[in-house]
């Protein structure tokens, strides 16, 4: 029998009412967890407080779940097409010719696409194509695949059919047809003669129905010169490449001017040959692309700028002598130039842009092309004027909007939203729910260029097609197709289009004008009226300016800001003050220290900066950053369209100022006060370094006269180095064993700093071929900007860059060079400027190579400097020893990642990343590969078809996206192509050539004309 | 003959077979063949014997329509629906009036013969032909047995040494004894073995060096198998056979993988291609059932694909409907690796054979080689690029065969060792 005794463990127990005792009882065999419930029921999770143990558990079981999940590899999955298109082949690229047009860009391109998703932009380079793709353009195709898309119609906020929207809006024109209510299509520029004509059916079919052309950024004024002239609503062209003095005022023609593209045949006459360049004098206020790339920049309120073209006037019409030296000089180059000369001018102002005309035709100058005439912009401020006014008047019955944004745009924007509301219907046309299609009936959502067909005269002489690259990503309906829904048209576009288009073909089939996206034909001649050119000429003479002269311009990267959403032209640096993420107004260092505005550089060497109010008139801006531009002149302002706008834009993109609030009666010069404000502003600055400090080693620049007269030893010296104590020439001592790169390829990129505007489109270009992410504002801020490829501004310390290196060498004893080393960071106020693309330079004896622990990146034998990512363990010592700073560190995963949030983070976006080339991941070096993808690419299409590489068929993306010709490529080896001559060449120079690397990118003395 | 099944060996057998089953039992034997021949060039595109194809099956057409009127629908059956001839407008809207080919070359007497094959009752289960099978496997298992001997004889010598060992030790002790030697004793525990091992300092060294060694040996070769799925065999939604495709049928590996020619990728097969002989195939010959599936599997296969591709077999059309199939990847390459077929395809002349295996033998697809960057070098180290009728490489091959002093060059010394040629 067993024991009675009765064992107690602690004293406790023999109290019997111990609740100690009760508790221990209850939980000695405590019931198994119910981590089922537990944790599928939210509430109770939420609300209970978990203990360490089971935290501890939950922690285990999870480790160990998701340890024993990685431990199988991933199932990919394949899907075949069903039917395969015949075009498509897993791996190929298809290319499709196409034209941009979106209002304010217009260019005949390529589209890249693989497996059917549009992936790259590239130069339409057939004869006759009007080309020249901007950063804008070729950063477009990112825009296609913007997350934030209208991907549906809506009515009055609420997803909706298009039938619904039809009915909607043909019940509203049917309205308005019985009771007599005005109709207002408002469009952008859509240079569609195709539009033009589903349009006037439109107007035919309800005769109240009005057209009005709104462009966001105007030419208005250029357009009613025009038009009194010629008596065509448009834009003269003008070829620089037949002109040897150009004169400019206030015009920067290798910026957005006048719809721009202009670089390639401008780029043209600045390669000196035969000893003979082009001479380029810009007057201006704002320091702009073309001021940059000027031999002489004068700088110019818009006042003085106005009178400068009085006198430039009567200088070449009468004869008279202009007062102020510097415009005398150009008056008297650009009289004996004569048929060699040509004026242009962007002076927001008719009498300006009369006289141009005037100008020109006097000098009859080559350049000039009135014939040709631009078509891409036909805006009328006048009308857009009127109607606002008429809406405000409830005078507007229906309102139909296609590509434009007035809420956002209009300088009068309250009052037009406000008007808005007295319009019984309003739709419009958008890719976006922005400002405007957000406050309208109807936000219809419009397909992006690249899902749409349509046709462009971008000039009178280009008749353009538009086709679809891929299928519309969304429930989206082309404007046209629309117009012929409610003009009872049952066709379709396409079909439309084929007809209407087939006068315009010029003897080429509607296949070939497809494939060749474009059909050239001569233009038939404009013949110039009778204008007062006179007292256009005595009004400008008058003008005077008081407060300072605001000058609205848009930036190369930003435009009029429809693609504000795309992180890449966000991330774009200015190719001026190379801010990127921003807008600012710019002012004179002097205008700034007499209002007490700053720069300053912080101690994570950002860039910092007083904040602005602006007033125009009864407008205000408030808290716009200030930063001082060298060049500016004095008592003007400069401050760039395309910024502040709230709606439609990820949170990260929603920066800068929105400078259309100025933009009184769609003029872009101004008169403004400017005061002080509060606060300081962050800028993400990407080149802190303003001058060259005379160092002529990076920059090499002679003048047109040394060039001609003297040898190239003068003005492109071999740096000098000490060997065995005596100075020899650096090309020739070798730290290394050589190694022959006779055999095979050897690929080298030529620069030619002549040519280069500064322009970014090979910016762009890089970042779409070779998946660069985009890092943001604050990365960017910190120096962690991933531009492959960058383009250096240099501005000079003194009036010119031969002034720094002089000033240099006569620096003597330490304290004085300490002074004139300081004195020296300081750009000048009317600075030279020279722009320096760099990328890797492809060492042949590549520093970075030498110091990697893991040989990550190593040399090939065609002269490419290899990067294997998988290889890079992060020690960034290959970007500590690179001289030329090129090489960028992941120091995030920038791609499926909520902390980046742009375009790689969401599916759409990713849709555009390249397949040829790697995605980075966080801890990996990066650099310019020489798009070895591109290089290998042309090199098995070769192989497969058994043939030699032919002339000038290698191109990285970088080259073949500028169509200035600044930047070519190919094998030296190939004693065909325009490499082997370029290196050849008396000019060539390589970076920091004294080191001993042997970079295989070479650039091209810049020689100035300073006749 | 639209039974597709395994036409190099058991095609030959059966068709001999079935021939000497024909002549025994048809009166109309030499017609019959003869008509089986112009069945096959002229009928089979779109006839089958038994099924609906494109056009109605065929056996027993005889009973059905008078031979006269046969004979003019064969030579021209357009020309006699456009005389408003009831029986052929009834036939041609019976079949989706899809119109039949004219054959105006085939006279009367052909047109007899292909009628008399037509005529010829279906065959039962071939019987006969697996006959074959049984005497495979006992040349099969003759092999093993010889094996067996041979080892077995083998494990019976080595015993018999030991005995032998055994019994010669044992005499030599007692010889020893015998002659009063006294055989000395040792201790052998494992202990003591033990004890003198771990006071040799050197051995332990040397033995953990070795230990490590081994060890270090091992767990590299189990680390380098990490992400390497050599053999990977996944169950994929369509059982699809290489083994019938490209072994029996003999089917060029870039009928169907045409991309492999032009790409970097060598394309998994859109639906479309395979219909380009499914339309017609609809089921596998007796013949190409194997033990281990039978041909209502192969069958159910095929209708699998119908289904993805949204094909009706009874009504001979596309409905329209189609499922994409979610093929599972066998060889996957990680990201930062760039691999181009056609550099090695078209370019290079390898056989698809050389990196994914006897894809012939298998009956499902598996994953052959590595797929590791060693393996890769290694064909890059030992093969010569091919430089024949290639304008490319001729200059640069020239150039480089004098530098290094080599008839040939191998792809390495061409630069395919360098990091950048495959990791960009």
């Amino acid at each position: 029998m067993a024991s009675n005794k009765k064992y107690w463990k602690s004293v406790e127990e023999l109290n019997e009412n111990s609740s100690i005792v009760e508790t221990l009882r209850n939980n000695e065999f405590v019931e198994p967890i119910p981590v089922d419930q537990f944790l599928g029921d939210k509430e109770s999770l939420s609300s209970s407080s978990t203990t360490r143990r089971d935290f501890l558990k939950y922690v285990g079981f999870s480790t160990a779940a998701a340890s024993l999940a990685a431990c199988e590899g991933p199932v990919v999955k394949s899907i075949p097409y069903v039917v395969q298109p015949e075009e498509i082949i897993p791996g190929v690229a298809d290319y499709y010719a196409t034209t941009m047009a979106d209002g304010f860009d217009f260019a005949n391109i390529l589209i890249k696409t693989r497996e059917g998703r549009p992936i790259k932009v590239e130069n339409n380079n057939l004869e006759g194509a009007k080309t020249g793709a901007n950063a804008r353009v070729h950063a477009s195709v990112l825009s296609l695949y913007d997350s934030l898309r209208l991907k549906q119609p809506k009515i009055a906020g609420k997803d909706a059919t298009w039938a619904d929207v039809n009915t909607k809006v043909k019940a509203s024109l049917e309205d308005a047809k019985a009771k007599g209510g005005n109709v207002v299509v408002l469009t952008n520029t859509m240079a569609s003669p195709s539009t033009d004509a589903l349009i006037a059916s439109l107007v035919a079919k309800y005769p109240t129905t009005k057209h009005v052309v709104y462009d966001a950024v105007s030419e208005s004024n250029a357009l009613d010169a025009f038009q009194a002239v010629y008596g065509v609503r448009a834009l003269a062209n003008y070829d620089f490449s037949k002109a040897d003095v150009i004169v400019s005022v206030g015009a920067d023609f290798l910026g957005d001017w006048q719809g721009g593209g202009f670089d390639a045949g401008y780029a043209q006459g600045r390669i000196p040959k035969n000893g003979m360049m082009s001479k380029h004098i810009q007057i201006e206020s704002n320091m702009s692309l073309a001021g940059a790339n000027a031999d002489v920049r004068i700088p110019m309120t818009v006042a003085q700028q106005k009178q400068a073209l009085a006198d430039l006037y009567y200088a070449v019409v009468n004869g008279a002598q202009p007062k102020n030296a510097q415009i005398a000089k150009a008056a008297k180059q650009l009289t004996s130039a004569k048929s060699k000369g040509v004026v242009v001018t962007g002076l927001d102002d008719v009498n300006a842009q009369l006289v141009v005309l005037a100008i020109n035709n006097a000098l009859q100058s080559a350049a000039f092309n009135p014939s040709d005439a631009i078509l891409t912009r036909k805006g009328d401020a006048k009308a857009v004027a009127q109607l606002v006014a008429d809406m405000k008047a409830g005078k507007v019955h229906t309102l139909i909007m296609n590509g434009v944004n007035p809420a956002y745009t209009l300088a009068n924007s309250k009052d037009f939203v406000a008007a808005l509301k007295s319009v019984k219907l309003s739709v419009a046309f958008s890719m976006k729910e922005d400002e405007t299609s957000s406050l309208t009936t109807i936000a219809a959502a419009a397909p992006h260029y690249l899902e749409s067909w349509g046709d462009v005269t971008i000039t009178r002489g280009n008749y353009s097609i538009m086709q679809p690259t891929i299928r519309p990503l969304f429930n989206t309906k082309q404007f046209q197709e629309a117009l012929l829904t409610w003009t009872d048209n049952t066709v379709t576009y396409y079909d439309f289009l084929k007809s209407f288009s087939a006068t315009s073909l010029a003897g080429k089939s509607w296949n070939q004008a497809v494939h060749d996206g474009f059909v050239a034909s001569v233009a038939s001649p404009l013949s110039a009226a009778s204008a007062d050119y006179a007292s256009a000429a005595s009004a400008l003479a008058q003008a005077k300016s008081s407060n300072f002269d605001l000058v609205l311009y848009s930036k190369v990267g930003m435009g009029d800001g429809q693609q504000a959403n795309n992180p890449w032209l966000q991330e774009f640096p200015d190719p001026i003050t190379r801010v990127s993420w921003d807008n600012y107004v710019t002012m004179s260092k002097a205008d700034a220290e007499a209002n007490g505005f700053k720069n300053w550089n912080v101690a994570n060497g950002g860039l910092n900066g007083s904040y602005a109010t602006i007033k125009v008139g009864n407008a205000t801006l408030e808290n716009v950053p200030v930063i001082i531009q060298p060049g500016q002149a004095k008592g003007t302002l400069g401050l760039a369209f395309g910024y502040g706008k709230k709606l439609g834009l990820k949170e990260e993109m929603q920066v800068g100022v929105n400078a259309y609030a100025l933009y009184a009666n769609l003029n872009s010069n101004q008169s403004a006060t400017i005061t002080v404000a509060d606060g300081e502003h962050e800028f993400a600055c990407v080149q802190l370094q303003k001058t060259l400090m005379g160092r002529g080693d990076i920059i090499k620049e002679t003048t047109l006269e040394v060039f001609n007269t003297q040898k190239a030893e003068v003005w492109n010296p071999v740096p000098m180095v000490s060997l065995d104590h005596k100075p020899t020439a650096a090309t020739e001592v070798d730290l290394w064993d050589s190694f022959d790169r006779s055999t095979g390829h050897h690929f080298n990129l030529s620069i030619d700093l002549n040519a280069c505007t500064g322009c970014g489109a090979c910016v762009i270009a890089c970042h779409a071929e070779n998946n660069v992410p985009v890092v943001g504002k604050s990365e960017v801020r910190r120096s962690r900007d991933m531009h492959w490829l960058r383009i250096d501004r240099y501005y000079s310390s003194k009036e010119t860059f031969a002034g720094d290196i002089e000033l240099k060498e006569s620096a003597a004893g330490l304290m004085n060079s300490i002074d004139t080393f300081s004195s020296m960071e300081d750009p000048s106020e009317n600075p030279q400027i020279a722009f320096q693309p760099v990328m890797c330079q492809h060492c042949n004896h590549a520093p970075c190579e030498t110091v990697c622990p893991v040989a990550a990146t190593s040399h090939g034998r065609e002269g490419q400097n290899h990067m294997a990512y998988n290889r890079c363990v992060g020690t960034r010592y290959c970007a500590n020893n690179c001289p030329y700073k090129v090489r960028r560190f992941n120091w995030f995963l920038y791609n499926k990642n909520s902390e980046f949030d742009y375009h790689m983070n969401d599916d759409l976006g990713r849709m555009v990343i390249n397949p040829d080339v790697n995605v980075r991941s966080r801890g990996v070096m990066e650099k310019c590969s020489m798009c070895i993808q591109m290089t290998q690419a042309v090199k098995l299409k070769a192989k497969r078809e058994g043939r030699a590489v032919g002339k000038d068929e290698f191109q990285t993306a970088c080259s073949a996206a500028c169509s200035s010709g600044a930047m070519k490529f190919g094998d030296i080896n190939d004693s065909e192509s325009d490499v082997a001559k370029l290196v050849e060449s008396d000019r060539m120079y390589h970076l920091l050539e004294h080191i001993g690397t042997k970079p295989n990118v070479m650039y091209h003395v810049k020689v100035r004309n300073d006749k | 003959m639209k039974k597709v099944g395994n036409h190099k060996s058991f095609s030959k057998i059966f068709f001999s077979v079935a021939f000497v089953l024909v002549t025994s039992l048809s009166v109309f034997s030499q017609d019959a063949a003869k008509g089986k021949e112009l069945f096959n060039t002229n009928c089979a595109a779109c006839h089958k014997l038994d099924a609906k194809a494109t056009g109605p099956a065929l056996r027993g057409v005889e009973a059905k329509y008078d031979k006269e009127w046969l004979y003019k629908w064969v030579k021209n059956s357009g020309e006699l629906i456009k005389s408003g001839d009831a029986q052929a407008v009834k036939v041609f809207e019976e079949n989706n009036k899809v119109p039949m080919t004219a054959f105006p070359q085939l006279s009367n007497e052909d047109i007899d013969n292909i009628i008399a094959y037509t005529s010829e009752p279906a065959p039962a289960a071939p019987a006969a032909v697996p006959g074959a099978a049984p005497v495979a496997t006992d040349a099969a298992a003759d092999s093993g047995v010889s094996n067996n001997v041979i080892l077995g004889v083998l494990s019976l010598v080595m015993m018999m040494l030991v005995v032998m060992l055994f019994l010669v030790n044992n005499m030599l002790t007692k010889i020893a004894s015998a002659k009063g030697l006294e055989v000395e004793q040792k201790d052998r525990s494992l202990m003591n073995v033990f004890r003198a091992y771990a006071k040799n300092q050197f051995l332990v060294l040397v033995s953990v060096i070795v230990l490590l060694l081994v060890s270090a040996y091992f767990a590299y070769g189990w680390m380098m198998q990490i992400g390497v799925d050599q053999g990977y065999e996944p169950v994929q939604p369509i059982h699809y056979s290489h083994r019938i495709h490209a072994g029996e049928n003999g089917i060029d590996c870039k009928y169907c993988h045409s991309a492999a020619r032009v790409s970097k990728h060598s394309n998994i097969p859109s639906l479309n291609v395979c219909m380009n002989c499914h339309k017609n195939i609809s089921e596998v010959a007796e013949t190409t059932a194997t033990e281990e599936h039978s041909k209502a599997f192969y069958d159910g296969e095929i209708a699998k694909l119908y289904e993805a591709v949204g094909w009706d077999k009874s009504l001979q059309k596309y409905t329209g409907k189609t499922k994409p199939v979610k093929w599972v990847r066998i060889h996957n390459l990680p990201d930062h690796v760039y691999f181009n077929h056609s550099q090695h395809v078209t370019v290079a002349g390898v056989e698809c054979q050389t990196c994914h295996g006897p894809v012939e033998e298998m009956e499902i697809m598996k994953q052959h080689a590595p797929l590791t960057m060693g393996w890769c070098i290694n064909c890059h180290r030992e093969t010569n690029v091919k430089v024949e009728d290639n304008a490319y490489y001729k200059k640069i091959h020239e150039e480089l065969s004098k530098k290094y002093g080599v008839s040939q060059l191998t792809a390495a010394q061409m630069g395919g060792l360098e990091c950048g040629k495959c990791h960009y």
